[in-house]
């Protein structure tokens, strides 16, 4: 039903801190009913845009709407579509668990006897019944993250915002939260997801946009854009680190500049065919390089990443000289 | 709900693991009619009697001081200010009653603060609610702590030997009166507490503020014995002013001139920081 019209739809959005473009230009369509992922590091922009989604605070330019809604011209609308639940847990650590559901259950209207009967439902559904009698406060990390999703659903939004769910948490909790994000698609709600976990992106996500110092540098589904960034790759494992650079001059030789992980033996390089990824190991093992292992496939979300924000300056247009002034090259 | 989930794209990997319970719990709550500005407010109110309920020491923090002061002052003070013990006790204790009261209202700004540096307020301002109801809610919430804070005061004094002559109904009075008061005074520290960075900077500079206040003022002495300079001070100082209607309603009387002062000023205060604690509120982000 709501699939046909956009949930979100952000035009050269602007946000200035002083002198720091927090969002510099951002446009967006999220379709109705889907989980859309918002990746980018630190600093990107990722909160500031749910921010002013959210009503919280007013875009400098641009327009964002939500369900056809105006964020600024229509925020009571907006505010009745949505809910939020923020970087920091949006829970109020002085009171217990229950009396949180329940507080919030009494704002959005619902009766005292039903609000008790809802904050006692999405307990038990959570795993938190035991605790919810307790100060919020001395709840782990995954049980308060998990009393704030409660809280985001006390009643079902057309609209929910998670603006970094899992960072922090253990894997275990990482997974029921991941669960819980599932579920609530399947219930028809749409999700707008900021993470920098690109594989929590790749999970939940049916479409990704990848956010960069302010600006959307690429969108898409998770594997257009693994695609876009070539249909695959050689990954290979050295056994000695010292040879890498080595290897690194060979593999460039045969097929095309490669990309240096984080971890000092290995390396990785774009290559679609099959037989020109056995040619440069044939070449590697030619010039004495020992191969630990190899793997030719996908590229990860990962990479997909680190080609497209990794190299700003070789592959973007020349447009982020206002950062550089002063700096003497 | 069947015909929903056919028609929508199929779900993404893993779904098929989500656990069953957790699907049921997540069953879709229709939005109900969102509740009027008042309902909202008496929500937050019971948020903050919530918060004393769990937080008690907080309230320990505040009332502490001014009954050290009733009970130091009347034996270390009595017999030099006033004389005698006694006769300073009766003008002391409803003037420390506006003195204990008047800081507790520091917390409501302090904890206006608190609540900003968390992500609960990123909450309640994405919630469709009025405004206001949050703040208005807080400060409704807050009476009680005021309440609290000035009963404390009277039972020490009662427990001193304090019998004023207005019985049960002057001594109620004089606390509506000054909880009144504070309910004014309030708006004053929740903008401060919109105004700075953190938690103790608020109390900071609301001890500051209130110390001198207080302490300039008949709280503590009577205002002929004071130097020229300072009895003008202290005879236009508004927590002078709410002494005198305390002390007043206390022993029987209603000083009318002293009680509508002390009320235009709570509504000045009010009138002028309220709406600008909202907007502040409002804006802050």
């Amino acid at each position: 039903m709501t699939g046909a019209d956009p949930a979100i739809e952000v035009d050269g959005l602007v946000k200035t801190f002083g002198r720091t473009r927090a969002v510099d230009g951002v446009d967006l369509r999220v379709p109705g009913g889907s989980v859309y992922g918002v990746l980018g590091p630190n600093g990107a922009g990722k909160t500031t845009t749910i921010r002013v989604l959210a009503t919280l605070i007013r875009p400098d330019a641009g327009s964002a709407r939500v369900f056809g809604h105006d964020v600024v011209g229509e925020a009571d609308t907006v505010r009745g579509l949505i809910s939020l639940t923020g970087q920091l847990a949006s829970v109020d650590e002085d009171l217990a668990g229950r009396e949180n559901l329940v507080l919030i259950a009494r704002l959005l209207g619902l009766s005292r006897k039903r609000a008790r009967e809802r904050a006692d439902e999405l307990l038990e559904a959570f795993g938190l019944t035991e605790a919810a009698g307790r100060l919020a406060k001395n709840y782990s990390g995954g049980m308060r993250r998990r009393l704030d999703l409660a809280a985001s659903i006390v009643v079902t939004p057309e609209l929910m915002f998670l603006d970094e769910p899992t960072t922090g948490l253990d894997p275990r909790s990482r997974n029921q939260v991941w669960d819980i994000v599932r579920s609530l698609r399947t219930g028809g709600s749409t999700i707008l997801l900021c993470t920098q976990d690109l594989d929590e992106a790749d999970q939940l996500a049916d479409r990704i946009a990848v956010i960069d110092r302010g600006r959307v540098i690429a969108e898409g589904t998770p594997g257009r854009l693994k695609a876009s960034v070539g249909a695959g790759a050689l990954r290979v494992r050295l056994i000695d680190p010292d040879q890498r650079p080595r290897a690194a001059e060979i593999v460039e030789r045969v097929l095309a500049e490669p990309h240096l992980d984080a971890d000092p033996a290995s390396l990785a390089v774009s290559c679609d065919d099959p037989d020109r990824a056995t040619e440069a190991l044939s070449a590697l093992s030619a010039a004495g390089v020992q191969i630990a292992d190899f793997a030719l496939g996908q590229p990860s979300l990962d990479e997909v990443f680190l080609a497209l924000t990794g190299r700003p300056a070789d592959e973007g247009p020349a447009d982020d000289g206002e950062d550089r002034a002063g700096t003497a090259a | 709900m069947s015909t929903e989930s056919a028609q929508s794209p199929p779900p993404a990997e893993g779904a098929d693991v989500v656990d069953p319970t957790l699907v049921a719990g997540l069953s879709r709550t229709e939005r109900p009619r969102r509740p009027n500005p008042v309902s909202a407010s008496l929500t937050f109110a019971w948020r903050g009697m919530l918060k004393i309920r769990h937080v008690p020491e907080q309230l320990l923090d505040v009332t502490i001081t001014p009954v050290l002061f009733v009970v130091m002052f009347t034996y270390l003070l009595g017999g030099a200010v006033a004389g005698s013990t006694g006769e300073y006790r009766d003008f002391l204790v409803p003037g420390v009653l506006v003195m204990s009261v008047l800081f507790t209202t520091v917390y409501s700004g302090v904890a206006l603060n608190t609540d900003l540096t968390k992500g609960v307020v990123d909450r309640f301002r994405s919630l469709p609610i009025a405004r206001s109801a949050p703040l208005v809610g807080s400060v409704l919430g807050d009476t009680v702590r005021y309440f609290i804070a000035g009963v404390v005061i009277i039972v020490v004094g009662l427990v001193l030997g304090f019998r004023p002559d207005g019985g049960v109904e002057g001594v109620a009075a004089a606390l509506g009166l000054v909880i009144l008061f504070a309910f004014g005074l309030s708006w004053v520290f929740m903008t401060v507490g919109l105004l700075l960075r953190t938690p103790s900077a608020v109390m900071n500079a609301g001890f500051m503020a209130l110390f001198p206040i207080t302490f300039l003022s008949n709280v503590f002495v009577e205002v002929d014995t004071l130097p020229p300079v300072l009895k003008a001070f202290v005879e236009i100082n508004p927590v002078s002013i709410l002494a005198t209607a305390s002390r007043g309603l206390m022993a029987g009387d209603a000083p009318t001139t002293e009680i509508l002062i002390s009320l235009a000023v709570t509504a000045g205060l009010t009138l002028v920081f309220a709406p600008l604690t909202v907007r502040l509120y409002r804006t802050r982000g």
